[in-house]
């Protein structure tokens, strides 16, 4: 079924270009069925638990660490005591606990986890084993959930772009991806869809790829979390060993804490996570990838993809979590980036930036929950991950909007818009409340939740309580950045005057932004089930969410009209100076982690330039000299330590016909050596080919006799071909250059010589050639021996020569051709 | 290349060079010859035409693009592959069978005979490529 969810998508991507040029201006609506059956689905096994009955024969899945912890502890009594009794009284002692977690899960949560498995390859373990449990559910509404918007709003929004059925797949490609992210269970899985995001991210992103700053921005995303993508990888390798598990659900904690391995375990999968969701010192490709379409910056980079990395932590938690590295290094970098992204955010002012910088921050804050770790906090993840998800996901919509509408995003150049556009406008001043944490929407329950678990965190609350606080500040002015200031304050201002966006267009960042109104008030409908199921996966023990609008007159709440209050006087007060602090963040951004990234791209660049121009230099003579040089040293250095053996090489007995043939090629040779002319060196070169068939045919090497006389008079016809395009011949090498071509000429023939007169004093292992001589026939058909082994025993080989003959020649072609397009 | 003679013996030689390409094709798994050197052979003997005539001739004559003969042959050489992992589950496991053809009797025919008719087309359209784009650019 989920693996059927992931296809779906995929298969969608594949037929997306197809549906739209059948479809035209209802493809977005068409394709948008897709995620949103599979939203259908989650919503049915979360109300209706019973519909599926894989739910229930797998519903002791959650429990499989234990599981298999406690089998683990069976074999290893079985081990040391071999009395079946110890062994039967382990397993009714391992029974029980699971037993009785069984009913208290019951007790706890409706929804149960689902899992299935299916063979991939099956000799590396690496099989497609989904898990969907309370995180990944949450996790698959939101990106089915929002991605139906996405697919309608994009259609819209990109109506008049020739490519928009490429736009679909590559959306649709990238909503297979995460789907399957959030499910896989399998770590190598995981690893295969992660990246799959990072390449169609990468594709979306360079969408306008005519625009340099969207290939340049596209490609530091790819490179970036491409590359913390690697180290992941090497992080999982390292899980899997030390663990022996390749089922994330199946890894057990206390073997990954007591291992040597756990810090570059920890340090390398934080470094995927980090790069994917962001984080500083890596969060510079966030804004750059604004460059995407508003659909993708919406879609992508504040709602699914930028989360991969705060899901990958949050999965791994229960695995990884719990120490005090874990507390200092994700709670560190996750408080550094809010603060930071905040404080970046209202420096700004395109919209896309405000936004983007804003979801830096706000990835910042779910990656200080995580790292807090405590119930609490991870309740409060769980909140803000969906609020975050469901306002910002509206706000960019309705930037793109307004984009599309006035052509421009420049706050400063917007005003005045909502009787212009007075749905856009409700829907941005709801969304902004829910990010600036306004009662009674459900930002507000989500900030609440926030600072109660940073306040209640188990070492130093007061210093991440105050950069907490600075943040939501920050995040409240934002609020008003994006919301207030085009829609509001007086005579309407832009350079195109807009008109209310189409159906299409605000549909989708209306819906989202009724849910955060909707779940303000009844916070029930996502707590009860979904949330509590979310964050018992997280903490991987059972966890009911209360969430309530009103807890009372609690100094939290004090906290959260204060921050309201003064995020409201540092909006105005801030308003002023907006040119200024832009200026001061361009000139800090000077010196900041994109300046290193780009000092070290271009240098890498301009290294490959330096080392192509020194080793591929255009120049031929230069690389057979090279090639032949290498040979001899390869060769001859062990070709000396066997010089003792020498002696038994067996010159046989020379023929008169021998030594004849001999001195023509001889002849020949020195011939070539002395001629001006090009085409008398190829007719001399030819000669001296066909002696050496001679010789073939002396010795019955039929097979190689025939070969040599083909290749040869092909060879002679093209390079009678080729010579006709150069100059006459100029000797123009000075004496030196001819003394050295001469001196390695001379070593090299006397070193395959030598390897010629040495292969004959070899005698290798006759196993070979005598299962070759007695099977040929038998096995293979056929009495060509050489023959049978080409087609049949060797034809692994031959099928890749000839691939590699095939590439070959196609670059020759396009050599060739090159040259006809030069001349025309 | 206008001598006369060359062209007159063109279309003898031409004959001779694709029947004993053929022939070294098919009797390779016996006798010396097989796909390799059939496919130089029959390059030869286009190379040779188009020597005595000019490349636009040659290409009508043969009627296929080079290209093409060199991607049919590795899909043929493959899917000869294919054969053995179907039968037996395993690539390029041969596969022989016998079977009755009229005037030559019963003959055993087999995978790798396939994968060598992909070799020789491979081979054919590598060579033929090369030569004519080299011919073309000299006209």
């Amino acid at each position: 079924m989920m693996l059927g969810a992931v296809l779906l998508l995929l298969i969608g991507a594949a037929l997306a270009p197809l549906v739209h040029r059948a479809a035209h201006h209802v493809t977005g609506w068409l394709l948008a069925l897709l995620p949103a059956s599979i939203v259908v689905w989650g919503v049915i096994l979360l109300v209706a638990p019973g519909a599926y009955p894989a739910a229930i024969s797998e519903e002791i899945q959650p429990l499989e660490p234990q599981i298999s912890h406690l089998q683990s502890q069976i074999q290893a009594q079985t081990q040391s005591e071999t009395q079946p009794d110890a062994v039967e009284e382990a397993t009714t002692q391992a029974a029980m606990p699971v037993g009785e977690a069984i009913v208290v899960l019951e007790e706890v949560q409706k929804f149960q986890p689902i899992r299935e498995s299916y063979e991939w390859i099956p000799s590396l373990g690496v099989n497609l084993t989904f898990l969907l449990d309370g995180l990944s559910l949450v996790f698959m509404l939101l990106i089915c959930g929002i991605g139906v918007f996405i697919l309608i709003y994009a259609g819209k929004y990109l109506h008049d772009d020739q490519r928009l059925g490429r736009f679909f797949c590559y959306l649709m490609l990238f909503m297979g991806s995460m789907l399957g992210l959030v499910l896989a269970d399998n770590l190598y899985l995981l690893f295969v869809f992660w990246e799959m995001t990072s390449i169609s991210s990468f594709l979306l992103i360079g969408w306008d790829h005519h625009r340099a700053e969207a290939r340049k921005s596209a490609l530091t995303a790819l490179l970036v979390t491409g590359g913390g993508g690697l180290m992941m990888m090497a992080g999982l390798v390292l899980l899997q060993i030390t663990s022996g598990q390749i089922d994330i659900s199946a890894i057990d904690r206390e073997v990954v804490h007591n291992s040597k391995l756990y810090l570059p375990i920890l340090l390398l999968i934080f470094a995927g996570a980090a790069t994917k969701s962001a984080q500083f010192p890596f969060h510079f490709w966030l804004p750059g990838a604004m460059a995407a379409p508003t659909p993708v910056s919406a879609y992508l980079h504040s709602a699914t993809m930028v989360k991969a990395g705060i899901y990958l932590m949050a999965r791994l938690s229960p695995a990884l979590g719990d120490t005090n590295l874990w507390y200092y290094m994700v709670t560190g970098f996750g408080a550094v980036t809010m603060v930071l992204g905040a404080v970046i955010a209202v420096t700004q002012k395109d919209l896309k930036r405000i936004l983007a910088y804003s979801t830096v921050s706000v990835l910042g804050a779910l990656m200080m929950l995580l790292g807090i770790g405590t119930e609490a906090a991870i309740s409060a993840a769980v909140v803000y991950l969906v609020a975050h998800s469901l306002y910002k996901g509206a706000l960019f919509m309705g930037a793109g909007t307004l984009d599309h509408e006035t052509s421009t995003r420049d706050i400063t150049q917007l005003r005045g818009l909502a009787k212009l556009m007075p749905i856009s406008a409700v829907v941005a001043v709801l969304a902004a409340a829910s990010n600036a944490g306004m009662i009674p929407l459900f930002g507000f329950i989500s900030k609440e939740l926030f600072y109660e678990a940073v306040y209640h965190a188990p070492m130093f609350p007061w210093v991440l309580l105050g950069m907490a606080f600075i943040a939501s500040l920050m995040l409240v002015v934002v609020g008003f950045m994006v919301a207030y200031r085009p829609y509001f304050g007086g005579q309407a201002m832009a350079p195109q005057m807009p008109y209310e966006a189409p159906l299409a267009m605000w549909l989708g960042a209306a819906v989202l932004a009724l849910l955060s109104l909707i779940l303000g008030v009844f916070p029930v409908l996502y707590g009860s089930d979904l949330g509590s199921a979310a964050a018992s996966a997280v903490l991987g023990e059972p966890v009911s969410l209360k969430l309530a609008i009103w807890h009372g007159l609690t100094p939290i709440l004090g906290l959260s009209v204060l921050t309201l209050l003064l995020g409201t006087g540092l909006f105005f007060l801030l308003h002023r100076w907006q040119h200024g602090l832009y200026e001061l963040s361009t000139k800090f951004e000077a010196i900041g982690p994109q300046k290193i990234y780009d000092l070290g791209f271009n240098g890498l660049m301009h290294f490959a330039h330096m080392q192509t121009s020194v080793v591929q230099n255009g120049y031929l003579r230069n690389y057979v000299l090279v090639i032949v040089a290498t040979m001899i040293a390869l060769v001859a250095q062990p070709m000396l330590q066997m010089f003792p053996y020498l002696r038994n090489i067996d010159a046989g007995t020379l023929t008169m016909s021998d030594i004849v043939v001999g001195a023509v090629i001889l002849g020949g040779a020195l011939a070539a050596n002395r001629i001006r002319s090009r085409l008398a060196i190829v007719a001399i070169l030819g000669s001296i080919g066909i002696c050496v068939m001679i010789i073939y045919v002396f010795y019955g090497a039929m097979d190689l006799a025939l070969t040599q006389i083909m290749v040869e008079s092909l060879t002679t016809v093209l390079l009678v071909l080729v010579i006709y395009h150069l100059p006459r011949f100029v000797p123009s090498s000075s004496t030196g250059i001819l003394i050295r071509d001469g001196i390695v000429s001379l070593i090299f023939g006397g070193v395959m010589t030598m390897l010629v007169l040495m292969s004959d004093t070899i005698h290798p292992d006759t196993a070979m050639r005598e299962f070759f001589v007695d099977n040929s026939y038998t096995l293979g058909h056929g009495r060509n021996i050489v023959n049978v082994i080409l087609v049949d025993f060797r034809a692994m080989d031959t099928l890749g020569e000839i691939t590699v003959l095939s590439v070959a020649g196609i670059g020759v072609y396009a050599l060739l051709k090159i040259r006809v397009k030069k001349e025309k | 290349m206008s001598s006369l003679i060359f062209r007159a013996a063109t279309p003898i030689l031409m004959l001779l060079l694709i029947v004993f390409s053929i022939y070294a094709l098919f009797r390779g798994h016996h006798e010396p010859g097989g796909g390799f050197i059939g496919g130089l052979l029959i390059a030869a003997a286009f190379t040779l035409h188009a020597l005595a005539h000019d490349v636009p001739t040659t290409r009508r004559l043969l009627g296929v693009d080079p290209h093409v003969l060199l991607g049919a042959g590795l899909l043929t050489a493959a899917a000869a592959g294919l054969i053995g992992v179907f039968t037996d589950g395993v690539f390029l496991k041969g596969v022989w069978g016998e079977v009755t053809l009229p005037g030559l009797g019963d003959v055993s025919l087999g995978t790798p005979l396939m994968f060598d008719l992909g070799v020789y087309s491979v081979v054919m359209g590598m060579v033929l490529m090369i030569i004519f784009t080299a011919a073309e650019n000299e006209e």
